[in-house]
């Protein structure tokens, strides 16, 4: 399997009135068409590779890598333009709240058209043909509905499926999602999830999916990478996760409240100095 | 066995909109009831209509044996306090710890204030260098346990628990769930806890409550969950959901 | 801790202060941080600070008398080395009276900020903070208000009260509260629902109490910032009273009623009335250029930094 991204080395560094802060300090993988998760707590780095990779880090922060390059591009050579362009039509992203990303004042159904029609030169009556069976791909139960609807009229969950038929219209070969699912209900999440799984196969997309859960990314995806303090501090099969080395991850797994294990107190995480390292 | 916290048929409405429908429960003195349910299930609105905090169109509340009128004096508020979800949003942005703790003893006219505080704090395990701290100087985790130590510094005997640890990461989930099992045994203190995560719930609970569209949906011990003893269909698919992702489903 | 060696600065931004009063010098020297980062707001505080050095230490500034003027031989001079900014029609040294007319500048913007300033904040909170019928009267009455230009407001006021600059003051302060009083309940109805205020209400604290305590703080800072970007416009109000004859009365050197007893001569003459638009335009700037900095510095939603 060939490799589409890869990184190597990564830095995001951010400058605050006592310094530079390093957000994310030599991150290295590869990523096929394959479900890769990148796991941490909050201040983790996690959000900031998946956005250094997408082109969204903050204009004052300082990125370097050995590198950065997706599908033969460099993405630290790139101009804006060809950013742009690469954004939507090739690597797209999803972000945890839908409120945040669809634009309030535009129906659901205008912005993906939008969307596509940036990308692809197509009519509108075509493009509004497949923004509605992208809606439909989305599962969503009456998309002619939706279509003309606004974000604020729509629940949560129907909002996040909105937003990835928006991500996915331009047909991505690369797919980061921050935290797609943390904003809904776990009965919503799991459809979620299910969408994204069964468009990550049947396109061939790679995806990256950023989470602070566990347990959900190692039943989701083929490969987990934990971060701790901007730093990947193992890569493992999602699999395996159960038999993880590193005792942050242990101690990531073992904190988490299980139903029908009776542990009073619960063990807590207890964090090394040498993990900074 | 005397009852702490008892609804009787409690609904609350929101400008046409029912978000409790006839709710009932009884929650025992020093007992750690939990309250589960999706976005919309009424769990968060039972515990705000208890404090005061949502409009009750109909039933009744009644604490430690007397029944809430319309409005809370003080003496509700000093048996009853409320830890909320959003450590963010639940401290003030403009007051230090130390104010925010001082707010309720001063409107409590307690004495030795100096002295509560400072037990408040080392309480929950924050000791005197975030005395003068503000909010935005604190971590998540931290926020949380000012929030612990101004509901405690009332000394109420019922703590409502609005989700305390949902908006925390696992690891700080972990201590702030160990640091109120800690109080509710040395205070002996009543929990009436709402979580959508079941383990969290199971964890915390020996009883606890399934709730739907401001419904109940049924009631179960803590240990019925881990054996899957449960009746209804939603609970069962919302233990199933708190696996995690089944591919092929 | 506080044994080992630390300086000032770092003392001031500690993470954990040791007191409350390291805890408030430590927020306010961060508000003054940010304030002197922006070039322009300290050129504004600094013409600010000018102004109520000139008004403190007046008679030792000025030169000549503001009132008395030498009829016979100094009319309506050209600005020279004797009379810096000229003399006007009196024989009176601008100068001077401009100097002693900052007095009545601040006397103005002081008195109706602090009329002004807290009708608005109460009348918003209370209306913001109650709902209902409480709000719909309070807001209907601050609508009442708000439907007249503030000028034509402020001359009936001083119509009815008579000319003056104590009435002229009071007109300002009654037509300037509304806008205090929207803003107060805007940001009053933001924090209303949020889980601190919540919080206060669950400790018992009476709806007074949390308005005065818990809410208030947080609308000062917006407040603040308004009232210094109005200052401009109360000064241009009073200079407009003064100059329609209805302010200050002569021989007061206010700087309004300065421009429309010049404005005869301003063909020939102009410094008469120029000088005192000039120190009107200066002062303006210089509230304005405050008030930017001050909306940069005390801005809540940035505060969190």
């Amino acid at each position: 399997m060939s490799a589409m991204l890869n990184v190597e080395d990564l830095r995001v560094e951010f400058p605050t009135r006592t310094g530079m802060v390093q957000a994310v300090r030599g991150v290295t993988f590869s990523l096929g068409q394959e479900r890769l998760g990148i796991v941490g707590e909050s201040g983790s780095g996690k959000s900031q590779t998946g956005r250094a990779i997408m082109g969204l880090t903050p204009q004052h922060a300082h990125i370097s890598a050995k590198r950065l390059e997706f599908s033969g591009i460099d993405l630290l050579k790139v101009s804006q333009a060809q950013r742009r362009d690469l954004r939507g039509n090739r690597v797209a992203m999803i972000l945890q709240d839908p409120k945040y990303s669809l634009d309030p004042v535009m129906t659901i159904g205008r912005q993906i058209v939008e969307t596509l029609r940036t990308h692809e030169k197509v009519s509108k009556a075509e493009a509004r043909e497949k923004a509605l069976d992208m809606l439909a791909a989305v599962q969503i139960r009456d998309p002619a509905r939706v279509f003309g609807l606004y974000p604020h009229e729509v629940s949560g969950g129907m909002g996040q499926r909105a937003m990835i038929a928006m991500m996915l219209i331009a047909g991505p070969e690369l797919l980061i999602a921050d935290e797609p699912t943390s904003a809904l209900d776990v009965t919503v999440q799991l459809d979620i999830l299910r969408i994204l799984d069964s468009l990550v196969i049947e396109r061939g997309m790679g995806l990256i999916f950023i989470s602070h859960d566990l347990r959900l990314v190692s039943t989701f995806c083929d490969r987990v990478i934990v971060m701790y303090a901007g730093k990947i501090v193992e890569e493992l099969k999602a699999s395996e996760l159960s038999q993880a080395k590193h005792p942050y991850t242990q101690g990531l797994l073992n904190c988490m409240p299980r139903i029908g294990a009776d542990r009073h107190p619960l063990p807590v995480l207890d964090r090394k100095p040498e993990w900074l390292l | 066995m005397t009852v702490a916290l008892s609804i009787d048929k409690l609904r609350v409405v929101y400008d046409e909109f029912v978000a409790l429908k006839d709710v009932s429960l009884a929650v025992r003195q020093g007992e750690s009831f939990g309250l589960v349910g999706e976005s919309g299930s009424g769990k968060s609105t039972l515990l705000r209509a208890v404090a005061g905090l949502a409009p009750v169109s109909a039933g009744s509340i009644d604490v430690n044996g007397q029944r809430l009128g319309k409005t809370r004096d003080k003496a509700f508020y000093s048996q009853v306090q409320m830890v909320f979800q959003d450590p963010y949003g639940s401290l003030h942005p403009r007051q230090t710890v130390d104010r925010l703790l001082l707010e309720p003893l001063a409107i409590h006219g307690f004495g030795d204030t100096e002295k509560r505080i400072q037990r408040a704090l080392d309480e929950v395990g924050l000791g005197s260098s975030f005395r003068f701290r503000y909010s935005h100087q604190l971590s998540g985790g931290q926020r949380q346990r000012v929030a612990i130590a101004r509901a405690l510094i009332l000394e109420p005997s019922i703590l409502l628990l609005d989700e305390p640890t949902s908006a925390l990461d696992a690891s700080v989930q972990a201590e702030v769930l160990n640091l109120l099992e800690q109080v509710r045994r040395d205070r002996k203190l009543t929990f009436v806890m709402v979580s959508h995560d079941l383990g969290v719930i199971t964890h915390m609970c020996e009883r606890l409550m399934v709730m739907q569209g401001g419904e109940e949906v049924e009631r179960l011990e803590a240990g019925d969950l881990a054996t899957r003893n449960v009746a209804r269909d939603y609970t069962r698919n919302l233990l199933v959901a708190s696996e995690g992702f089944v591919r092929g489903a | 801790m506080s044994d080992t060696a630390m300086t000032r600065r770092e003392w001031l931004l500690t993470d954990r202060p040791q007191s409350r009063t390291q805890a408030r010098l430590g927020r306010a020297y961060v508000t003054w941080r940010r304030f002197t980062a922006n070039k322009l707001a300290v050129i504004g505080l600094v013409i600010i600070l000018g102004l109520l050095f000139v008004a403190a230490f007046a008679p030792l500034l000025a030169p000549k008398s503001p009132y008395i003027g030498d009829l016979k031989n100094a009319r309506l001079m050209a600005p020279s080395a004797e009379f810096w900014l000229g003399t006007d029609d009196q024989g009176r040294d601008i100068l001077s009276r401009l100097i002693y007319g900052s007095r009545l500048t601040l006397q103005v913007v002081f008195l109706v900020a602090v009329i002004a300033a807290p009708i608005g904040l109460l009348v918003g909170t209370v209306s913001g903070y109650a709902g209902g019928w409480v709000d719909a009267v309070l807001m209907r009455i601050t609508d009442i208000f708000l439907a007249f230009p503030k000028l034509v407001l402020a001359l009936a006021f001083v119509a009815a009260l008579g000319p003056g600059i104590e009435n002229a003051i009071i007109a300002i302060a009654l037509t300037s509260w509304p806008p205090y009083a929207r803003i107060a309940r805007a940001e009053t109805l933001t924090v209303r629902r949020s889980d601190y205020i919540s919080a206060v209400k669950l400790m018992g604290a009476s709806p007074m109490r949390i308005v005065l305590r818990h809410i208030m703080p947080l609308c000062i800072s917006s407040l603040i910032v308004r009232v210094t970007l109005d200052m401009a416009g109360i000064i241009l109000t009073a200079a407009g009273l003064g100059f329609l004859g209805l302010g200050a009365q002569p021989p007061l050197p206010e700087w309004g009623a300065m421009i429309a007893s010049g404005r005869r001569f301003i063909l020939d003459q102009w410094w008469v009335a120029a000088a005192p638009g000039v120190a009107i335009l200066i002062v303006s700037l210089g509230f304005n250029l405050l008030g930017d900095g001050l909306r940069d510095a005390l801005d809540p939603r940035s505060a969190g930094q």
